[in-house]
């Protein structure tokens, strides 16, 4: 449906005729930008109403003096819906240790949390297919009990900032909210979202439609295919600037897949994109010494090449 | 009455605290509005998501930005 309304707009309307390029560009940009906004306010609705169940003070509880192994997977699916901006990184931190959540588990929270986001899920789900988007989430949540549990088993309680264990933490109280608080909280969680997002979207969908239009087929084979060794650690270390615009990268990132770009080193970037941010790095140091804060981002960027590799071998 | 913004002076505190002053304008009355930006203070209120009202004490909500009517019902 919403195919032959997009197909209407542009031939009908405009004129275009189908199989030019202006035709098929603008025809793909119209089909994916609809297409995307109204999944993506429908599902952020959604999510937003399940996580005003799970509010942070609940997740700690959960998995204060939880043991390693079952605390780190129970933290990585915890970070799927308890809501988290990474503005909010350094009291979430504080909270959890303090509490008795192992450190090892509160990074598989803080891995998990911003890259098995929404966001990204609806975007991969819309342009690349819910099979793809089930892979992102499984390896997303690898990555993160696995990298959780290598940090754990490395004992590096010392190299977190010394006053983060002298603090004293009050008695966060669970604030309980009723059904309609609830869709309150849900609708204005996702007009918040949509307007911080919807530039990027429209200029991630129209330059994705751009490449799809102009640029020639089995292009990127030779860089981006699975047989350069080296697309997988270039594509990890590009998405680090490219942090929280997981909603303009995914639509240019599909368009290069059709040009020959492999599907791990396409995983392997998104998870890069919405995992490993310098801003987070920042706010990070406030409570982690250089070292764990070097091990932490190590770490992950080396469990997501494992990712791009596997499924470049795999698929 | 005494009003504090618990935040790491990001963008979302500094949009709770204009709302906090317009409900407070709205409403006619006066109060103390303070913005709280170091870490040990805002972990003393237990609170893990920012930015957060505490209205004399007592945190009133945690991880939004409250629109200007919701804060002044809290008034």
């Amino acid at each position: 449906m919403l195919k032959s309304f997009a197909d209407y707009i542009v031939f009908n309307l405009i004129g275009l005729i189908p199989g030019s390029r202006s035709g098929e560009a603008l025809n793909f940009f119209i089909y994916d930008t609809v297409k995307i906004f109204l999944l993506l306010s429908t599902i952020i609705f959604v999510v937003a109403v399940i996580r005003s169940s799970f509010p942070p003070e609940k997740t700690r509880r959960i998995l204060s003096h939880k043991q390693e192994y079952v605390g780190n997977v129970l933290a990585a699916l915890l970070g799927i819906v308890t809501p988290f901006c990474s503005c909010s990184a350094v009291p979430l931190f504080i909270g959890f240790v303090e509490s008795g959540v192992p450190l090892g588990v509160t990074f598989s929270f803080l891995i998990s949390s911003p890259m098995v986001n929404e966001v990204a899920l609806i975007m991969l789900w819309g342009l690349f297919g819910w099979k793809i988007a089930l892979i992102y989430i499984g390896s997303g949540l690898v990555v993160a009990i696995v990298a959780g549990i290598v940090i754990g088993k490395l004992k590096m309680e010392r190299y977190v900032q010394d006053y983060v264990w002298e603090m004293q933490v009050g008695n966060g109280e669970i604030t309980v909210m009723n059904l309609r608080q609830k869709l309150d909280y849900a609708r204005d969680y996702t007009l918040d979202l949509l307007k911080k997002i919807w530039p990027y979207v429209v200029i991630g969908v129209g330059l994705g439609a751009f490449i799809h239009g102009y640029v020639p087929q089995d292009f990127l084979v030779r860089w981006a295919g699975r047989d350069n060794p080296f697309a997988v650690p270039v594509a990890v270390a590009l998405g680090v600037p490219l942090y929280s615009n997981a909603a303009g990268v995914i639509p240019i990132v599909q368009a290069l897949m059709e040009k020959g770009m492999a599907i791990g080193t396409v995983l392997a970037f998104m998870m890069a994109v919405t995992a490993l941010s310098l801003p987070e790095a920042i706010i990070l140091k406030n409570v982690l010494k250089n070292r764990l804060l070097a091990v932490f981002f190590g770490i992950v960027a080396v469990a997501i090449i494992c990712v791009g590799y596997l499924f470049n071998a795999i698929l | 009455m005494k009003i504090e913004i618990l935040g790491i002076g990001c963008a979302k505190c500094k949009a709770l605290y204009e709302n906090t002053k317009k409900a407070l304008e709205a409403s006619g009355k006066s109060a103390e509005v303070v913005k709280v930006e170091d870490i040990p203070s805002i972990m003393k209120y237990g609170v893990m998501s920012t930015p957060a009202l505490v209205i004399d004490g007592q945190v009133k909500f945690s991880g939004k930005v409250a629109s200007v009517a919701e804060i002044s019902a809290m008034l």
